[in-house]
């Protein structure tokens, strides 16, 4: 697919595909619950798929290839530490570009 | 409203970098108002960036917005009774924002209607969504005049990070998480990014894993 094809399908599909996700129960399902064990999966799912998608990036250079950047790792982690601490997501976004911009610019 | 910083920031990011990712102004704006779910957007322009195939990218994207089916699973009984028309256009709007006010005010006002409590949703959702694709158009307008140096491609990782840590709310979360970052890592580089989804399976069943095992210990403690 090219580019404008594939960007719209993209946001066709997701938009679709969201909202049969956002309707299921309200709509659907009416007054049912999930069942206790699919919900407690996809419980975990925000804090699995989230960090697995980026996890890639913050361990690997701008060629793509493995490596440890001090900047990036510190940056994640103090950006995840916070967040737990804080239970807020920009203070903990504020704090790991800080962590982020100052290494990288010391460097 | 104390969640517009949430909101804010990540429309801004999200419309900085889908014109990086080759969107042109409409295409972002479409996605915003079709989607309206920041991480999900985010992920669909990193698959997007990596050139991943389509269905990767749709069913990576969706798998992020699950939680809203818990979302879904909870406000049903609170609309209970209302026109199914309205539930309908509700639907729609329901991101985590608006979630969260709304069953915060519900569950202070047991007594409320369950028309008053579809109102107070809809007005929730005016302002967060007038919010969210305000901060698009500012993201699209001035983001691309930002300097490169500043990296703003590790703002991508670090916008989803942000997003985790709050979730993170005991050691079966936690270590859900660094199981999926270590199976991440390692499978990096499988054909179509296959590694995400046997990454998030594994810290899944480390999750439950671990709680099961929490649960275990509280009760021979007792």
């Amino acid at each position: 697919m090219s580019g404008d094809t594939l960007i719209w399908s993209v946001i066709g599909a997701l938009a679709l595909a969201t909202y049969v996700i956002r309707y299921s129960f309200i709509g659907l399902i009416g007054d049912r619950k999930l069942p206790p064990a699919l919900a407690e999966g996809l419980s975990f799912v925000p804090v699995t798929v989230l960090p697995a998608l980026v996890a890639p990036a913050v361990f690997s250079d701008a060629d793509g290839a493995f490596a440890l950047d001090a900047a990036q790792l510190l940056a994640a982690g103090t950006t995840v530490g916070v967040g737990i601490w804080l239970r807020s997501i920009l203070p903990a976004l504020i704090a790991g570009s800080g962590v982020y911009l100052s290494l990288a610019f010391a460097l | 409203m104390p969640v517009l910083p949430a909101v804010a920031p990540f429309g801004f990011i999200f419309g900085t970098l889908a014109m990086e990712t080759g969107f042109d102004p409409v295409q972002t704006l479409a996605m915003a108002a079709l989607v309206i779910a920041g991480a999900s957007q985010l992920a669909a322009l990193q698959l997007i960036h990596d050139g991943a195939p389509f269905l990767v990218i749709v069913a990576t994207a969706a798998a992020v917005n699950m939680r809203m089916a818990m979302y879904s699973a909870s406000l049903a009984p609170e609309w209970r009774g209302t026109g199914h028309g309205w539930r309908a256009v509700g639907a729609f709007f329901l991101h985590d924002q608006a979630y969260g006010l709304s069953i915060s005010r519900y569950r202070s006002r047991p007594a409320e209607s369950p028309g008053d409590r579809l109102g107070f949703f809809f007005g929730t959702v005016a302002t967060t969504c007038t919010v969210w694709m305000i901060a698009t158009a500012l993201g699209i307008a001035v983001g691309q005049g930002l300097p490169e140096e500043w990296g703003l491609h590790f703002f991508v990782p670090l916008a989803f990070l942000a997003l985790v840590g709050p979730m993170i709310r005991g050691w079966p979360e936690l270590a859900g998480a660094l199981t999926a970052v270590a199976v991440a890592v390692g499978l990096t580089g499988l054909p179509y990014r296959s590694g995400l989804f046997v990454a998030t399976a594994a810290g899944i069943a480390a999750g439950i894993t671990c709680r099961r095992a929490a649960c275990r210990r509280e009760r021979s403690a007792r």
